[in-house]
Parts: C-alpha cells; structure tokens; sequence
C-alpha cells in the first residue's frame, strides 16, 4: 500500500511550491532521482516515528491495563486518573525542578567557562576538550560515577570528614523536600497576594534532586560552552571596539553587546537542554532510582515501569503522550521559528 | 538506458522492503547451548515417553549466576536420563533486576507470538493475571493427575499456582519470606531472645537502640524489600486468613485492624538505619553480619547470602506474629500453547515437579522442595528446619513477589510504599492501599 502511494503518479502542485521556483515541470528525473534516494528515510520515520506516536496515542486511550490488549475506547480516563495519581504529580515537581536548575545551572557554567576560554589563552584546544569530554561518555556511565561519588557513606562526604566538616546532607538519600511552610513569613506572603497553594511540598523542592542536577550539569555545561564560545567568536571585534572606543566598561560591552548577540545561542542551548531534562530517564536510572519517596522520580521512569513492570500498557501511553506534549510545547515554536528564519535568508 | 521517473521511485519503497524480510529473517537470540544431548536411556526412570524425543528445548530464565544457575545446570544433566532421545537445550538467561529485565523480553515474546518453550515465572497472580488471564497458557491438570502432584505438593501451593482449580504452572522450589534473621553474638551479647511477637520486637529493638545498634537493617533500593516488611507485618497482626482475604477483596482494606497493622509497620520503619534507601537487602544483610545492625526481616535467601560470606553466627524465627504461616514464593514453569517442541518441554515439566529433579536443584539454589517428601538430609541447617515448617504451617502467597497480586496491583502497592517508607503518614498509605485494590477491580 505505501508503495503504490509512492510510485503513483504525483498530482499537479504535490511538492512543495517555492516563491522563487519556476512552476514548469514538476517530476524531472533528476528530482525523481533525490526523491527515491529520501523515499526509504521518510517511509521509515513516517511509520517508526508517526506511526507509533499515533499508535501510542490510542492505547493511551484504550482499556489495556495488563497483558491481555483491550482497545477498548475509554476516552480520557486514563489521563484523569494519571493526573490524581500522587507519583505523577510528584514526577511533575521533580521535572520542574530538575529542568529549572539544570538548564540554568548549564548555562551560567557553560556561559563562564566560554567567556574564560575566549581570552585567547594558551592551550586553549586541550581545556575546550576537557570540558566537552563529559559530553561524549553516556548518561548511564555518569549516572553510575555519580551515584559513588555522592554515596553518603563513602564519596565527598567522607572526604570533606577528612578536613573535619560533617555536612548533615545524604545527597541523593536525602527524602527531605524543601518548601514553604504554611504560616511562615513567606508563606502569609504568598496567602496575601493569592497564591497560597504553594505552600504545599508538591510545589517544592526535593533535595536529592540536586544530586541528579550536578551530575548532568557536569556532562552537558561542556556542550553549552562549546555554543557560547562558537557564538562569542561571531561577534565582530569591531562592534566592541567600538564600544570601549566611545567608553564603555567591559561590563558594559558584556551588557550591551554581546548578551543580545549571544540570544539566538542562549535560546538553542534552552531548546536543547530542555527537552533532554523533560525526557530525562538514563541518568536517573543508574543514578538513583526513584529515589527515597520517589524524590528523584521522574516521567520517563514512571512510564518505563507502569508499562514493562505493571503490564499497565495504557497508563504507560498515557504517560508517553504527556511528555511528548510537554516536549512539543518547547520544540514547535522553536522550529516555528528557525523555518522562518530560514526561509527570509 | 534512461529509467522513467516511476522506476526510479519505486526503487526506495523497494529496497525498504527487502531489508525489513532481511532483518525479520536475522533475528537470533543471544543463546548458548552447554548442555547435555543425547543420554543414557537406561537411567532412572521417573517417566519414560513412548517415542524418543528430539530438537530443540528452549528454557527462558533469570538464573545466571551462583548457586541458580548451578541448580538449573542440575536440572539439564538430569533432563537426558528423564527424558530419553536427543534434545538439544537452549539455555535462554536473561540477567538483571531480579527478573525485571528477563520478563520485559518475555512479554514482548510472548505478544509477538513468539514463546519460548518453557519460562521461569513466579507462581501465583503474576502468571495467573498475565498469560493465563491472556489465554496463551495450556492447563496442566491432566499431568497434575498423572504425575500424583495433587497429593505430592501441599494443597496451599496448588491453591497459588490454580485458577478456578486448573493448575498452569509446575512449582520447583519454595522461599520463604517471613524470616527474622538476627545476629546470635550480638543477642547473646546484649541478653536478648529472638522475638516472636510485635511486643516482643519492640522491647528487643529498644534494648538494642540503647546500646547503639541499629535495630532493624533494612535495604530498600529496590522497593520490594519495604514491601516485603509491610507484607509480613500485615501477616503477623492480621493473622493468615484475613491476610489471604486481602487478595480477595473479603477483608476491607480501610478496616481499623488494617489501619493497626499499619501502624506497626510505622512504627517498625522507626527503628532502621537512616540510609535504608541506598542499600539493597544483602547490604542490609551486612549491617547484621557486621553486628551494626541487630536484626533483618527478609526472605531465606538470607541463608545462602549468610554462607556465601562464611558467616556462621545466624540465628533466625519467622517474623513477629507469623509463627506457624509460611509465607511463600516459589519459581514454577508452565506451557506456553504454541510452545515449541511441546512434548519435550511436557518431560521438562514432569522433571522439575519430581523428586529426583527438586531433590537436585534445591539444595544449590538454598530453598526448599515445593514437594513434602523430599531427603532432609540433602539440605543445611536452616533449611531442614523450614522443611518441617513446610510440611505443617499454614501456607500463604507473597505479595513482594508475585504470588498474591497481579503486576499492576503490586506495583501501586509499592508506590503507596515507597512514598510512606519517606513520609510515615498512615492515613495516607491506608487510602492508596484501599484505592489500590479498587483499580484492581478486587475490592468494590
């Protein structure tokens, strides 16, 4: 059937009509040629990728809960029950959290560690590989150094017992969630201006996340140094000459050169680090777990278990087309964005 | 020669599909064969099939490592003299996870109508409420009846591994879960008997306390383990019948001896090491081992843990409450329909449920025989005395295992778990659990 589709003639005005594009002949051989070569690529995304979102879309609105298939038609039920289900809601703080700090923890780093690299010092090739290399070891392998590292008994916090400091934080044990108190200063703050609900551990901070967030800042602040330094060289040295040539400060030419020349970077870096920690799975898997009380709980993990462990096929699905959703939120835009970039050029 | 726009289209479609029949054609499981073929058909003779078998034998198992695989190569050095012909075993093991990772291949197998000819699974709602309920699971009364299972095994396995009493799968071997482990040294040391009751413990966990010990090692990276404390603890203050009833919506799980029993368990988390969420139960056993820690609730592997680390001052009573219940989990195998060369899987079957199989698979893998005759003295110290057990308690299905709830009930069990292992909020874990057994559609 998709063979047929493809190798029936096209109809007039089936490919895609650019501005500039004469509109003589459609089907040269040359573009049937290019068409054939991409044919089998775009076959297999659209069934492999497409497909299966559409598939997982209706079991995630199916009756499929163990291993007996039920494509039974239960509307959103699933979805409403995986909303009032208490892990869930914990996975959508623990991703929040995650995402926030990652992300920014990522780009102040990786924003430094280029800035220094750009002052033209010497070997600066051997430092720009060091601070990439965590880049090209995988989320599991880290995830598993980490975890010794950060083991409460053994890694940094038997160090630092050398030096006579005993720090009272178990790292990724720690089940503590920090968030305001109801009745607190703040907390009275937030009853006044109306957003009292906040006071409530589902919109705090879980303490063992932090772990997490060390660890793959450490692998991916490397990658963001690569896009600032790469983004810090296009800018023409004449702008800031200029600039320091009318008086400016070095932080002023930070402030009001390079920052809004540097924007397009920052927004690919957000892109891409934002979708990684909203799907985030290998890392945490070999890290911690779930963590004590599901403190380092996410989506990913969450889904891989409803569906390979529980049988729990459509809670699983469900699950999946959440996270693609929250993903699509960050990426259409963006791609929205970079076509239309694309075809002003 | 210039080939028309059309030809030159349908070469990619074209090539996509000969690769997708190359790719199906390839498919190959990463297997070894190591054992035995051919046999001696004159050797002993539990059953003796009328024509002699041959091909290919595949048993899918998690049993890679130590004293399981030992025990499962038992089995196949036996198969050839139980089993006379010329049938090749394929030993498909699958490490990891404590079978996690050997049942995600299964299910995928199994629902691309692929199954092996035999699976390890353990017995109970996690066969029952997945390939039985499915329908890809043959009966196995008839064999039951002609090998005189109904009789060799104790009516409690049979209730586990049957549903509407068909019996689907063929028990090999029994843990125990329901066993407080504790350091001898440390007890003498300290002046203290083992307790058998929630009273007792406490007093026990306090003098510990006291004296800087930690009472209780508990491990609970993997979840089963605090699962596991609840579910003995729920068997202890319940007592065996209404603990069963909980598996089958008669005994309400808002009721106020569950919210007791609850409160136990409560107060049972009170008095284990701060760092139970990065250790997993053997970790836990070494707190013990170590005398860090005066005791341990967790099944008999415990034993064979204890004498792989030559520590020989183990002492051991099943947990508080449970003296004369056998909370049970067991190993079994059943048949697959479409299985694979299904006779020889069938003398696989009647082998592992025999005493000559069980007799030889046991003592290496450091459980008991689900049967009741089988030789004592085969077996070591701890176990010689769960055999007896065996023999006379009350038999009852293990929740952290399998026997006692279907896969997607026990793992919101253990979500409720895990969230009250860090919060101790009783109220709220009583709610979960009721809810629990209501998405299960057990209770109403």
């Amino acid at each position: 059937m998709i063979k047929s589709e493809a190798a029936s003639p096209p109809k007039e005005g089936w490919l895609p009509r650019f501005r500039s594009s004469p509109p003589i002949r459609f089907l040269t051989s040359e573009r049937a040629i290019a068409l054939a070569l991409v044919s089998p690529s775009i076959i297999l995304v659209a069934i492999f990728v497409y497909g299966f979102i559409g598939w997982s879309a209706v079991v995630s609105v199916s009756n499929w809960h163990n291993i007996n298939p039920d494509y039974s038609y239960v509307g959103l039920d699933n979805f409403k029950d995986l909303f009032q289900n208490f892990r869930f809601q914990i996975d959508i703080r623990n991703t929040v959290a995650f995402t926030l700090m990652f992300v920014l923890a990522c780009l102040v780093i990786g924003f430094v560690l280029a800035s220094l690299l750009d002052r033209h010092i010497a070997a600066e090739g051997v430092f720009r590989s060091i601070y990439l290399f965590p880049m090209a070891i995988s989320f599991i392998v880290t995830g598993v150094v980490w975890r010794w590292l950060l083991a409460p008994r053994a890694g940094v916090n038997l160090l630092v017992s050398k030096v006579g400091w005993n720090p009272d934080y178990s790292w990724y044990t720690d089940s503590k969630v920090v968030y305001v108190h109801q009745g607190s200063a703040l907390g009275d703050a937030l009853h006044s201006i109306g957003i009292g609900f906040l006071t409530n551990p589902n919109y705090g901070l879980p303490l063992a996340m932090i772990s997490v967030v060390i660890a793959a800042t450490w692998q991916m602040s490397g990658f963001v140094m690569v896009l600032y330094l790469a983004g810090l060289r296009a800018i023409p040295d004449e702008l800031k000459e200029a600039a320091r040539v009318d008086g400016a400060s070095e932080a002023q030419v930070l402030r009001h050169i390079s920052f809004p020349l540097l924007r397009p970077v920052t927004l690919s870096a957000i892109i891409i680090l934002g979708h990684q920690s909203l799907k985030i799975f290998d890392l945490v898997v070999s890290m911690t777990g779930t963590g004590p009380g599901f403190a380092t709980d996410v989506p990913a993990l969450f889904m891989f278990q409803s569906t390979f462990r529980a049988n729990n096929f459509a809670r699983g699905a469900a699950i999946s087309v959440v996270m693609l959703a929250t993903v699509s939120v960050l990426i259409i835009p963006y791609l929205y964005w970079s076509l239309r970039k694309e075809s002003r050029l | 020669m210039r080939l028309k726009s059309w030809q030159v289209l349908a070469v990619g479609p074209l090539a996509l599909i000969l690769l997708a029949l190359a790719a199906c054609g390839g498919g190959d499981n990463a297997t070894n064969t190591p054992t035995a073929t051919g046999g001696s058909p004159t050797a002993s003779g539990a059953t003796s099939s009328a024509s002699p078998l041959s091909g290919t034998l595949e048993i899918f198992s998690w049993w890679t490592t130590g004293g399981e695989a030992a025990g499962l190569q038992a089995l196949y050095n036996l198969y050839p003299q139980v089993c006379p012909g010329n049938v090749t075993i394929q030993n498909s093991t699958i490490a990891g996870g404590g079978g996690d990772a050997a049942r995600q291949v299964l299910a995928s197998r199994m629902q691309g109508g692929d199954p092996p000819g035999t699976f390890q699974i353990h017995m109970g709602h996690e066969l029952l409420d997945s390939y039985v309920a499915s329908g890809d699971m043959q009966s196995l009364k008839s064999l039951f009846d002609s090998q005189g299972w109904n009789t060799a095994f104790p009516q409690g396995v049979l209730d586990i591994v049957s549903k509407d009493g068909i019996p689907y799968s063929v028990p090999v071997n029994i843990h125990r879960a329901n066993v407080l482990w504790y350091n001898k040294k440390t007890f003498t040391d300290n002046g203290l008997t083992a307790p058998t009751t929630f009273d007792q413990f406490f007093q026990v966990a306090d003098a510990l306390k006291a004296k800087g010990i930690t009472p209780l090692a508990l491990g609970d990276k993997d979840t089963f383990e605090s699962v596991q404390l609840l579910e003995t603890t729920l068997l202890g203050s319940l007592g065996p019948d209404k603990y069963k009833g909980l598996w089958t919506g008669t005994t309400d799980w808002s009721g106020s001896d569950v919210t007791a029993a609850l409160t136990t368990f409560q107060k049972m988390l009170t008095y284990t090491n701060d760092d139970h969420s990065s250790l997993t139960w053997d970790q836990a056993n070494d707190l013990v081992i170590q005398g860090k820690a005066g005791m341990t609730i967790m099944g008999d592997w415990v034993d064979a843990d204890n004498k792989a680390k030559g520590f020989t001052d183990s002492g051991w009573v099943p947990t508080p409450g449970t003296s004369g219940t056998y909370d049970a989990l067991s190993d079994t195998f059943g048949l697959p329909k479409n299985a694979p060369n299904p006779d020889a899987v069938t003398c696989w079957l009647k082998l592992v449920g025999s005493k000559a199989g069980q007799e030889a698979f046991n003592p290496l893998k450091g459980s008991v025989c689900a049967r009741t005759d089988c030789d004592k003295s085969l077996f070591d110290t701890y176990l010689q005395s769960a055999i007896d057990d065996w023999k006379t308690d009350t038999i009852v299905p293990s929740l952290a295992h399998g026997a006692a709830a279907s896969p997607s009930w026990l793992s919101d069990i253990s979500d409720a778990v895990t969230s009250f292992v860090s919060d101790r909020n009783v109220s709220t874990l009583q709610d979960r659990l009721s809810t629990a057994c209501k998405t299960a559609t057990v209770c109403s």
